[in-house]
C-alpha cells in the first residue's frame, strides 16, 4: 500500500443536545477545525466523504443536507451511509487511487429523531421488525448469550463501564465524564437484562472530521502525519439468529487482514493503545477477544485484571469510548481521531505515554454485524 | 452553547409526511407464513452445499451463496438459546414490558429463531425447552405466532 | 492515478413496476449471480462488495448489512454509498476506487430499488430542507419542470421536441429484454398524456421499478483473464454541489454540474470532440426535456441547438452519437440501480454483449448519472486501456 497518512483531525463537543447548532453547523465546524488542524485551506482537499444516515437526519439523500457545509461546492464528493470508520476507508481508498486529500466529516444528531424507531428499522421486515426489536434489545440478547458462554458476570461489564467514564473525565469533549463503582452500574436502571442504564452508550449529538492525504500532503501539513498501515473492514451474517452472538468471526477476520497489512504478529505487544466501539460495556471484552488480544472468554480477566485502564499494558479506550459518548456514525471517525491525537501525542491528561501505534474501530449493523479495523502508526 | 440559550426553547418547524410502506414477502417466505397461517406449521428449509436448515427458510444460502430448494418441516418446539428480558417501553412491542425476546432453536433447525415470550418470565433461563403459540385469528403474519410458552 | 480498472461483467434483473415474488435481498441475488455469470467468476472470487440504494424506498437502515445474505457479503466487506439519484453511478465509482487502490483486486458494485414497496413521491419530498424548501418543491418532477420552461422560454424548444426522446428511448427499449416499459409511443401518445406539472406530462418522466443491476469491477492484471473485451475505465468525475434549491435555479446556465463533471472527465480521457469521439451515450435523463438540453452540457451541441440536433437523428441508434440504446431511464427507473444501469449498459456496449441493441464497433462509450440537487457524475469506458 502506498504511503497514507491522517493529516488533519476535528470532533466537536458531544452532547445530548445541541440544540443551537443543525448538522449543516456542526459539519462545517469539524471540516473548519480539520482545515485549521492541518493548517490547509479547503482548496487543498480534492475529494470529500460525507457519511451520514437518511433515518437519524430524517431525511432522503441526508448527504445533499451537507455537502455544502463540508466544502463541496465543484468537488468530487460521495456519501458512506455506515459508521465514519468505513466512510474514512473510502476516503484513503480515493487517495490511493489518485486523489491528493480526502476530507472524511461523519454527523450524527441523535437527539432530534426516536432512537428506538431507527435502530428498529435495522431488522427484517416481515420477521423481526414488528416484535419491536431494537438495537438495545438484540445487544441484550448478545450480551446474554456472550455471558453464559463464558460464565462472565455483570460486575465484569460494570468494571469496562466504571474505567470508561472515569477514563473521559480526561476528555473534555466526551459527554458523560464521571466516577462511578460497580455497585453504581449494578443498580442503575435495568434496561433488557443484563443490560442496566449505565450499561448502555447514551445518544449524542456531534461531528467528527479526518484529513486524509498522500506522502506529498503530509508534508504540507503543518502537524505529524499519522500513517494508516492497515485498514480492512468485514460483515459477517444478517439474521441474528444466523450467527453465533459470541463469536466476532468477522471482527476477527478484519483484524487480521490489518494485521497483515501493518506486518504486526502479537498485537498485545505491539499495539500501544486500543480505540474500540463499546456501545455496550459487554461488547469491550467481546471485541477484545475478535481482535486478538486475549483467547476467548479471557476478554473478562483482561479487564479486572487491569490490564485496559490507563496505567494496565493495554490501555484501552482512553477517551471514554462510545460509553461516554455515542454519536451514531460519528463514533468510530471519533475513535479514528483519539488514535491520531494519540500517535500525536496530543492527547493531553488521557494521553498514553509513548504511544506509536494504535488500533481504531468501528461498527456497523445489528449487535456488531461489520467491523472496520484501522491500524495506525507514527512511522511510514 | 452560550448560557442565556441553555434556558431558551428554539424555534423549530413542526412537520410529518406518511410514508407508507408495503414489504414484499416474496414466494419463500410466503410458504414459511402461509402454513403458519393454514397449517400451524413451522417450515424450514436446507442448503445443500452446507446443509444448513434455515428457520425462516431462504430463498438462497448466504454463506454458499447458491439456490436452496429443500424444504423441511422443523419442530414447533425448541430450546431457549439467549433470551432477555425487556424493561422499558416502545410503541412497536407487541406487548407491554416486561417481557422477553428468545432466541430460540427450533427442533431440526440449524439456527436461531426470533421471538417473544410473554408468561412465566421467573422460569425463564437458556435451556429451557418452549412451545409456539398460535393466534387463533391468523393472516399470514409472524404474529400469527403470538409467542413461545415455556414448557 | 490509482492502477487500472475495468469491468468484467454485468447482470441485472428482468425490470417490473412490481415483483411480488421476491423481497429484495432474493431480487439483488438474481442480478449478481447474472453478473458472476456473465463475467465467469464465483462470489469467492469476489474481494468486496459496494452497495447502494435510498432508503426511505424501502425503509431498511443499513442496508449493507441487510443485504449480505442476498449480495454476497457474508464474510466479505461491504460498505453502502448512497447518493440520490445519482446513487447507482456513486457506488460504480466506489467499486473503482476500491480496485483502483490496489487493496482489491474483483469488487462487486449493487445498485437496486423496489419502488413498490413505497410512496415514491412522500419517500423523496424528504430530500427537501424541511425548513426552506419542502413545502414548495415536492417530490422530484417540480424542480425539473422549472428547468424545463426556462429552457423553452430561452430557446424556442417545444414540447414537441421533448416528445421525441420519450419516443426514441421507448424503441430502442424494444431491443433491451431487461427494460420495464417495452412498448412503442408516439409523439401524439406524449402530448396527450396527462400534465403533471407543465410542461412535464405522464409519458415525459420515467417510471418507478422494481429492479437491482450488479456490475463487477477488476484490476489490470486479473480482467484480461476475465473478459475477452474488458471496458476500462478511462475517467470518472462527479459534482455534487448545492443543499437547497434555490441556490441552483440560474436555469439560463445549463446544467452546472454537467458541464463541469463532463469537463473533468473529458480532459483526464483525452476527449475534446464528444459527440464524435463517443460511440454510444448511456445517458441518465429522467425527463425528455433532459434529452434536448443536457447534450449541449455535455458539448455535444451547443447551446440550444438540442431540439435540431435531435430532430436531425444524431442520437439515434443510426445517428452520429447513439443516445441509450438500453431504453434509458424512460423506460425503466430502479432508483438506486438507475445510473449504475447507465455504467452497466456503457460497458455492455464496450464488451460487444449488446446483442440486438449493440452499436456496432464500440470504442470509447459515455455513462452518466443525475439526482439529487441537479447533480451529475460521468464516467467513461473504453475498449482501450488507459
Amino acid at each position: 500500500m502506498d504511503p497514507v497518512a491522517i493529516i488533519g483531525v476535528a470532533q466537536t463537543k458531544f452532547e445530548k443536545r445541541k440544540k443551537d447548532l443543525t448538522y449543516f453547523d456542526l459539519v462545517y465546524e469539524v471540516t473548519r477545525d480539520a482545515l485549521n488542524d492541518a493548517g490547509l485551506r479547503i482548496d487543498d482537499i480534492d475529494t470529500i466523504v460525507t457519511v451520514s444516515n437518511d433515518f437519524l437526519d430524517g431525511r432522503t439523500i441526508s448527504g445533499m443536507g451537507v455537502g455544502d457545509a463540508a466544502g463541496g461546492y465543484d468537488k468530487n464528493i460521495t456519501t458512506v451511509e455506515g459508521d465514519g470508520t468505513f466512510g474514512a476507508f473510502y476516503g484513503a481508498m480515493r487517495v490511493l487511487g489518485g486523489f491528493n486529500a480526502a476530507l472524511v466529516v461523519a454527523h450524527s444528531k441523535g437527539s432530534e429523531g426516536n432512537v428506538k424507531y431507527i435502530t428498529n428499522a435495522m431488522f427484517d421486515p416481515i420477521y423481526h421488525r414488528l416484535l419491536g426489536v431494537d438495537a438495545i434489545s438484540a445487544s441484550a440478547l448478545q450480551a446474554n448469550y456472550y455471558m453464559e458462554k463464558h460464565g462472565y458476570s455483570e460486575e465484569q461489564f460494570a468494571q469496562v463501564s466504571v474505567k470508561n467514564h472515569g477514563n473521559a473525565l480526561n476528555n473534555p469533549q466526551a459527554q458523560l465524564p464521571m466516577r462511578i463503582t460497580v455497585e453504581e452500574v449494578m443498580q442503575s436502571r435495568k434496561i433488557a437484562d443484563p443490560l442496566k442504564l449505565l450499561d448502555c452508550s447514551p445518544v449524542s449529538d456531534g461531528a467528527a472530521a479526518v484529513i486524509i492525504g498522500t506522502e506529498k500532503m503530509a508534508e504540507r501539513s503543518q502537524k505529524k502525519p499519522v500513517w494508516i498501515r492497515g485498514v480492512a473492514h468485514c460483515s459477517e451474517e444478517y439474521f441474528i439468529g444466523d450467527r453465533d452472538l459470541a463469536d466476532p468471526k468477522a471482527l476477527r477476520d478484519a483484524s487480521q487482514r490489518a494485521y497483515a497489512m501493518a506486518g504486526i504478529n502479537t498485537p498485545r505487544e505491539e499495539i500501544d493503545v486500543v480505540e474500540l466501539s463499546e456501545a455496550f460495556s459487554y461488547m469491550e471484552p467481546l471485541w477484545l477477544e475478535g481482535m486478538g488480544f486475549c483467547e476467548p472468554g479471557a476478554g473478562g480477566t483482561l479487564i479486572e485484571q487491569g490490564i485496559t485502564t490507563m496505567e494496565g499494558g493495554l490501555p484501552v479506550n482512553p477517551s471514554g469510548g462510545l460509553l461516554s459518548a455515542n454519536p451514531i456514525l460519528v463514533a468510530g471517525l471519533a475513535r479514528i481521531v483519539e488514535a491520531t491525537m494519540q500517535i500525536r501525542g496530543e492527547a493531553g491528561t488521557r494521553q498514553v505515554p509513548g504511544a506509536r501505534t494504535a488500533l481504531a474501530h468501528g461498527i456497523n449493523g445489528p449487535c456488531g454485524q461489520s467491523h472496520c479495523v484501522w491500524i495506525l502508526n507514527e512511522e511510514r | 452553547m452560550p448560557d442565556w440559550l441553555r434556558d431558551v426553547e428554539g424555534l423549530t418547524q413542526k412537520g410529518q409526511i406518511a410514508v407508507p410502506y408495503t414489504w414484499w414477502v416474496g414466494e419463500t417466505g410466503s410458504r414459511f407464513l402461509l402454513s403458519i397461517r393454514d397449517d400451524r406449521k413451522l417450515l424450514g428449509n436446507r442448503c445443500s452445499r452446507c446443509n444448513t436448515v434455515f428457520v425462516p427458510p431462504r430463498k438462497n444460502c448466504g454463506r454458499c451463496f447458491v439456490d436452496i430448494d429443500e424444504w423441511v418441516e422443523v419442530g414447533n418446539e425448541g430450546v431457549v438459546i439467549a433470551h432477555t428480558i425487556v424493561r422499558y417501553p416502545f410503541e412497536v412491542h407487541p406487548v407491554d414490558a416486561p417481557f422477553a425476546y428468545a432466541m430460540i432453536k427450533l427442533d431440526g433447525a440449524d439456527v436461531g429463531f426470533l421471538h417473544i415470550i410473554k408468561d412465566d418470565l421467573d422460569a425463564l433461563k437458556n435451556g429451557v425447552r418452549v412451545r409456539a403459540r398460535f393466534r387463533e385469528e391468523r393472516t399470514g403474519h409472524i404474529l400469527d405466532i403470538d409467542s413461545f410458552e415455556i414448557l | 492515478m490509482g492502477r487500472n480498472v475495468a469491468i468484467v461483467g454485468t447482470g441485472q434483473t428482468h425490470h417490473r413496476s412490481h415483483r411480488p415474488d421476491v423481497n429484495g435481498r432474493e431480487m439483488i441475488y438474481e442480478a449478481i449471480q447474472r453478473a458472476l455469470q456473465d463475467g465467469a467468476l464465483t462470489m469467492d472470487d469476489i474481494d468486496a462488495v459496494v452497495i447502494g440504494n435510498m432508503d426511505h424506498f424501502e425503509s431498511i437502515n443499513y442496508v449493507d448489512t441487510w443485504s449480505v445474505e442476498g449480495s454476497g457479503g457474508v464474510m466479505k466487506p461491504i460498505m453502502k454509498v448512497t447518493t440520490g439519484g445519482t446513487t447507482g453511478t456513486s457506488v460504480a465509482i466506489a467499486a473503482y476506487y476500491h480496485v483502483a487502490s490496489g487493496l482489491f483486486d474483483r469488487v462487486l458494485a449493487v445498485g437496486w430499488e423496489k419502488n413498490s414497496e413505497s410512496d415514491t413521491t412522500a419517500a423523496i419530498i424528504t430530500c427537501s430542507d424541511p425548513i426552506w424548501d419542502r413545502f414548495s418543491y415536492s417530490g422530484a418532477i417540480p424542480s425539473l419542470a422549472t428547468e424545463a420552461t426556462a429552457y423553452m422560454e430561452r430557446y424556442g424548444a417545444t414540447q414537441e421536441d421533448a416528445a421525441l426522446i420519450a419516443v426514441r428511448d421507448r424503441n430502442h427499449a424494444l431491443n433491451n429484454p431487461y427494460a420495464h416499459l417495452r412498448k412503442p409511443i408516439t409523439v401524439d401518445d406524449v402530448m396527450s398524456s396527462p400534465m403533471l406539472a407543465y410542461p412535464i406530462k405522464l409519458l415525459d418522466v420515467c417510471p418507478r421499478t422494481d429492479g437491482a443491476c450488479a456490475v463487477i469491477f477488476a484490476a489490470d492484471g486479473a480482467a484480461q483473464k476475465l473478459a475477452p473485451k474488458p471496458a476500462w475505465v478511462k475517467s470518472c468525475a462527479v459534482r455534487h454541489t448545492f443543499t437547497w434549491f434555490g441556490d441552483s435555479t440560474d436555469y439560463n446556465r445549463g446544467l452546472v454540474s454537467l458541464q463541469r463533471a463532463s469537463k473533468e472527465a473529458y480532459a483526464h480521457a483525452g476527449i475534446t470532440a464528444p459527440a464524435d469521439e463517443f460511440d454510444v451515450a448511456e445517458l441518465y435523463l429522467p425527463y425528455t426535456y433532459a434529452g434536448l438540453k443536457w447534450i449541449e452540457d455535455l458539448g455535444f451541441c451547443e447551446a440550444g441547438g438540442g431540439p435540431r440536433f435531435v430532430r436531425d437523428g444524431n442520437t439515434g441508434m443510426a445517428g452520429k452519437i447513439p443516445v441509450n440504446p438500453s431504453g434509458g431511464v424512460i423506460s425503466t427507473n430502479c432508483i438506486g440501480a438507475t445510473a449504475l444501469l447507465r455504467v452497466a449498459e456503457a460497458a455492455i456496449q464496450v464488451m460487444g454483449k449488446g446483442g440486438d441493441r449493440q452499436v456496432p464497433d464500440v470504442r470509447n462509450a459515455l455513462a452518466t448519472g443525475f439526482g439529487g440537487c441537479f447533480w451529475s457524475d460521468v464516467m467513461i469506458l473504453s475498449a482501450e486501456k488507459p
